[in-house]
């Protein structure tokens, strides 16, 4: 798992939801872990997407469930 | 009161362009501070706007609120907020001081989420759908700052945002008393709030020759009742207080600051954005206050009035408080210090009419020196006189022609 998404990743998470990035962590679930709601979620996606160079659709985003499945998705689509 | 129910006010919250909460704000106004300042924005020059002047914040709520919950509301939403928490803690209350189901929000606003909404058609614009912010509709809808304090106090006997221009916040607190006397509610968390400072309001009132143009004098541009007024600054803010069913609050021992009497609501009928110049609707709920709040139209020693430095607003509103009360009350402007804050304006005076009660002081017109000869009522002007009041009515009306009137009586 790249540590560089994962590093990048959690500053989105810390500036959209205010979640230290230090918690951000791979098996964090990002509902159930770290109380990101639905429109959260959209804007880190797009934050992500700006920051990574990468697509996620919809339908794509609603399979991330945890920080380690959005590092894993980013990483081999970018 | 046939029902036996009585209304009172336990807590107060403001933040306003004289001060961050309820004391410096009070204290301010006393002091004959206003909070007229230029307009730095730089809409203001690039679209030539004829107005540069406005009533702005003191204390940004930005400073007030942790960063990641202001980014996720408007400020209209923001200034909702930072009052209510001010004000349910001045009542004493916390989680399990009321069961949640008896606990209602009724927070008003005139304009609502302009600043996200025109933030956000922008990035449409300039950069398309994927920078629209998700928030945007809870940002932007105009019960938004009614929801966002509901969901935090976990309000559910009833969450509601009257919009009636600038009667929004007074008419919030009408809501929260019929609430109570009808036995819905026991605690009603209620007021109003409004945060539009932007190009598209100060142009649209501009091109409504509605505000002053006194730009090399902000401080003196608002002066409700002068000859020399020509037109209200917009202003911005919140102001809250919490109401309750006396016996609930004595129950569990909250302070009192005073009674919510009676209520008057009625509308003029008569023209958009003008008021009727015989006061006939704004008349009506003067007396529908008195009368629901069994007061003698000679024990009201003061009114707080709507007055907001418009040429024919002010004269108007004397007629109809002769007509309603006659000619012994002894009246006051805010809006000559505060500005006027539409959809909280009602709220916040609401707030300064409980404390000229509480004080027995009625605060001075902030620039009036030279009183309209149309005038023929007893306006304080110069510093605040002090006055033992029985009762007070505070005055709202709205662009749509409405009409509401708040009666307040001592503890």
């Amino acid at each position: 798992m790249s540590d560089n998404v994962l590093s990048g990743l959690a500053e989105i998470v810390e500036e959209v939801a205010g979640v230290a990035a230090d918690d951000v962590t791979a098996e964090k679930s990002f509902v159930d872990d770290l109380d990101i709601d639905s429109l959260s979620m959209v804007e880190i996606a797009v934050q992500a997407e700006d920051k990574f160079g990468v697509k996620i659709p919809d339908d794509e985003l609603a399979n991330l469930k945890t920080v380690g499945d959005a590092v894993n998705y980013i990483t081999s689509n970018k | 009161m046939t029902s036996g129910i009585e209304v009172v006010i336990t807590g107060l919250g403001a933040t306003t362009p004289l001060g961050g909460d309820v004391t410096s704000t009070w204290d301010a106004l006393l002091a004959g501070k206003s909070g007229v300042r230029p307009m730095t924005h730089d809409w203001v020059e690039k679209y030539d706007l004829p107005v540069k002047i406005a009533s702005q914040l003191v204390v940004d709520p930005t400073e007030v609120l942790p960063r990641v919950e202001a980014r996720r509301l408007d400020r209209s939403e923001q200034v909702a907020i930072v009052a209510s928490r001010q004000a349910w803690s001045d009542a004493g209350h916390n989680d399990d001081t009321v069961d949640k189901q008896r606990l209602a929000v009724i927070i008003g606003t005139g304009i609502g989420g302009a600043i996200t909404l025109l933030t956000q058609d922008d990035l449409l614009e300039t950069q398309g759908l994927r920078k629209v912010s998700p928030l945007t509709v809870p940002m932007l809808m105009p019960n938004g700052p009614a929801a966002h304090v509901g969901l935090e106090l976990k309000a559910q006997a009833g969450v509601h945002a009257p919009v009636s221009a600038c009667a929004s916040g007074a008419e919030a607190i009408a809501w929260a008393y019929r609430m109570i006397m009808s036995g819905e509610a026991d605690v009603v968390v209620a007021g109003g709030a409004e945060a539009c400072i932007t190009a598209i309001p100060v142009a649209g009132f501009s091109q409504a020759r509605t505000m002053s143009t006194r730009n090399d004098e902000p401080e003196k541009a608002s002066r409700p009742f002068d000859t020399a007024r020509d037109g209200f600054v917009l202003g911005e803010g919140a102001g809250v207080m919490v109401l309750e069913r006396r016996e609930f609050a004595e129950a569990r021992g909250a302070k009192i600051y005073g009674r919510l009497a009676g209520i008057g609501t009625s509308a003029d009928g008569y023209h958009i954005t003008a008021p009727d110049p015989e006061g006939v609707g704004q008349s009506r709920a003067i007396a529908a206050a008195l009368r629901s709040g069994n007061i003698d139209p000679s024990d009201v020693g003061h009114v707080n009035c709507h007055a907001t430095s418009t040429p024919v607003g002010d004269v108007a509103e004397t007629v109809a408080i002769r007509k309603a009360i006659g000619d012994h009350p002894v009246l006051t402007a805010p809006k000559g210090a505060l500005g006027h804050l539409l959809g909280a304006a009602g709220a916040v005076e609401a707030i300064v009419t409980v404390l000229s009660i509480r004080d027995g002081v009625v605060p001075q017109t902030l620039n009036l020196e030279n009183l309209d000869p149309a005038v023929t009522l007893d306006v304080v002007a110069g510093e605040p006189r002090k006055v033992k009041l029985d009762a007070a009515v505070n005055d709202s009306f709205g662009f749509g022609g409405h009409n509401v009137a708040l009666a307040f009586t001592p503890a």
